[in-house]
């Protein structure tokens, strides 16, 4: 299914800047596994999913997916096979648009956009019918601009818009940390719903250990641009957020952190 | 009331330059100065093609297309090399300058002796109205001749705003909008966003060079100074727009532009009737800009001032 093969970036080399955010990245997906990254801050957790999305071209290494090998394809070449939600719930809608038209760009993610009529009478019956299924009141709405809704309606929007065509790989990149606790639930509801209905290959950053212990087939623990643990089938359905959050105390001896900012790590991540 | 008919006339053609300006600063957010240049570049390939015998529709067609390959450049010189979007408009307009004097030979091109889209639309109105050469409109005395290049301006504004309209709510007109709005999310959905730029750009300046086709046949010539300042004055006409329909919504916003281009041509005609001097003209409009440019961020502040308080 998706095939990364040691992959490195470097931003800003030479530089004082100079950050080597990958290092020799390897990871295969099976098809319709659901697989979960989480790392501390500066990882490389959100910079490998934008490596595979197509953000930026990487150093070294490959990355083929369903078959294409798209090391060198743009971003939104790759977005055919591709359907992302990201962090930002701003990010992934285009605001003065109404709801109806958002989900009918999503509707030709990767087709050709030629002087059709944008907005198709057959489209909006299930348009209807699919935002009516997200719960938030929205089927009455499809004619209002995306751009006056709340973050967690917008997210979801984002979600159903990533998974309207069906992707071979589906990224989500931390995309309840920036929703009140309400809406990151409900968000992750539809997520658990779109990708068992749909048997979907998805890899989630997250950052709650909660979500991370409960979600998923599979789950990866990145630090300095590497993988350092990699939990699969048994021992990963074993895995509570205490075992993970022992993990990260781990990493922190081994990197002799101060007691503050274990601290915060802990507060941050429970 | 002729003055008031020509009033009208120069507010509907320069309503299409409005509609280009439309595009490229609202739709895409791309502040472009080439359209100073295209007016021009419209114009003065209308007028050297009319001069050679060529039919006014087609002169006009012209002109456009010159004015698509000028918004093709500016958007080439941004998305492929990088440069910033000011500047790429700067460079290209500084180029037609040169472009525009080689177009035209000389830098005034006269159209008094050749055959316009004006002169056709007074026959047709002349033969509309069996020959008579002045008709009484509610009381007052009109030419046959103004009111017929009024109408036929009128009805090429209304045809190109409708297109406009419909091609925007298309698929691609729907990936332009949406490009200017959010371009990580239209990258995430397959779409280029340095094709969807360069593309509007270009429809943006193609519009503008009509305007400028227009107006060189409307005026009688074609001058390589008359683009000067056409920028602000089609941001003008787009905020007048917006404040006179107070809504975002597509269809509204054409029509928007439309008409602020119309009252705002009708604003400088009062200015300049009750003695503006036609020197400061520039100078009112570009103060006029930086004003409705500055007063909504003024009152946001001043609301979000109260609201703390």
């Amino acid at each position: 299914m998706l095939e990364v093969r040691g992959v490195s970036k470097t931003f800003h080399p030479g530089t004082p800047n100079e950050v080597r955010s990958l290092r020799g990245v390897n990871l295969d997906l099976t098809p319709g596994s659901w697989v979960i990254i989480i790392g501390t801050n500066g990882s490389g957790k959100s910079t490998l999913l934008n490596a595979v999305a197509g953000t930026f071209l990487v150093d070294e290494g490959s990355i083929r997916l369903a078959g294409h090998e798209m090391t060198r394809w743009p971003e939104h070449a790759r977005a055919s096979l591709i359907g992302r939600v990201f962090q930002n719930p701003f990010s992934g809608t285009s605001p003065s648009l109404t709801i109806e038209e958002n989900l009918s760009l999503a509707a030709r993610r990767g087709c050709g956009r030629g002087l059709g009529w944008g907005l198709k009478a057959s489209l909006t019956e299930k348009m209807r019918d699919e935002v009516a299924r997200l719960n938030m009141g929205l089927e009455g709405r499809l004619e209002n601009a995306i751009g006056s809704l709340s973050g967690g309606q917008r997210q979801a929007l984002t979600l159903l818009m990533a998974t309207w065509l069906r992707p071979e790989l589906l990224l989500l990149d931390e995309h309840t940390a920036a929703l009140d606790p309400k809406s990151a639930d409900l968000v992750i509801a539809l997520t658990e719903q779109v990708i068992t209905r749909d048997k979907l290959t998805a890899l989630m950053v997250t950052h709650s250990m909660y979500q991370a212990a409960s979600l998923g087939d599979r789950l990866i623990m990145m630090h300095r641009g590497q993988i350092i643990h990699d939990f699969q089938g048994a021992e990963k359905r074993r895995l509570r957020p205490d075992d993970l959050l022992a993990r990260f105390e781990e990493v922190r001896r081994a990197e002799q952190l101060d007691e503050s900012a274990a601290q915060m790590l802990a507060e941050q991540y429970i | 009331m002729s003055l008031l008919i020509g009033t009208f006339t120069i507010g509907c053609i320069l309503s299409l330059l409005a509609l280009g300006v439309f595009i490229s600063f609202r739709i895409f957010a791309f502040p472009d100065i080439t359209a100073d240049g295209s007016v021009t570049l419209g114009a003065s390939v209308a007028a050297t093609l009319l001069i050679h015998g060529v039919s006014p529709p087609l002169a006009s067609l012209a002109g456009f297309f010159a004015g698509t390959l000028a918004g093709a450049c500016t958007g080439t010189l941004h998305t492929r090399f990088k440069i910033n979007p000011l500047l790429s408009g700067i460079l290209v307009m500084t180029a037609l300058y040169s472009v525009n004097l080689h177009v035209m030979g000389k830098s005034n091109v006269p159209l008094l002796s050749v055959n316009t889209l004006a002169a056709q639309s007074e026959q047709i109105g002349v033969k509309l109205m069996r020959g008579a050469s002045s008709f009484n409109l509610a009381g007052w005395d009109v030419t046959v001749r103004d009111t017929s290049v009024l109408g036929a301006v009128a009805l090429a504004v209304v045809a190109t705003g409708l297109l406009l309209y419909l091609f925007l709510r298309t698929n691609l007109g729907m990936a332009m909008r949406a490009t200017g709005d959010n371009v990580q999310m239209i990258r995430a959905l397959g779409v280029n966003d340095a094709n969807m730029i360069v593309f509007g750009l270009a429809i943006s300046n193609g519009l503008v060079a009509l305007a400028g086709a227009l107006l060189a046949q409307y005026q009688g010539f074609a001058d390589v100074g008359m683009g000067i300042g056409m920028v602000v004055w089609g941001l003008a006409s787009v905020i007048i727009g917006e404040a006179l329909v107070g809504t975002n919504q597509l269809g509204m916003t054409i029509i928007g532009a439309v008409m602020g281009s119309v009252l705002f041509r009708l604003l400088v005609a009062v200015a300049l009737r009750w003695g503006l001097s036609p020197n400061d003209l520039k100078l009112i409009t570009a103060g006029f800009v930086f004003g409705a440019l500055i007063v909504p961020q003024f009152l946001r502040k001043k609301k979000l001032g109260s609201a703390h308080a």
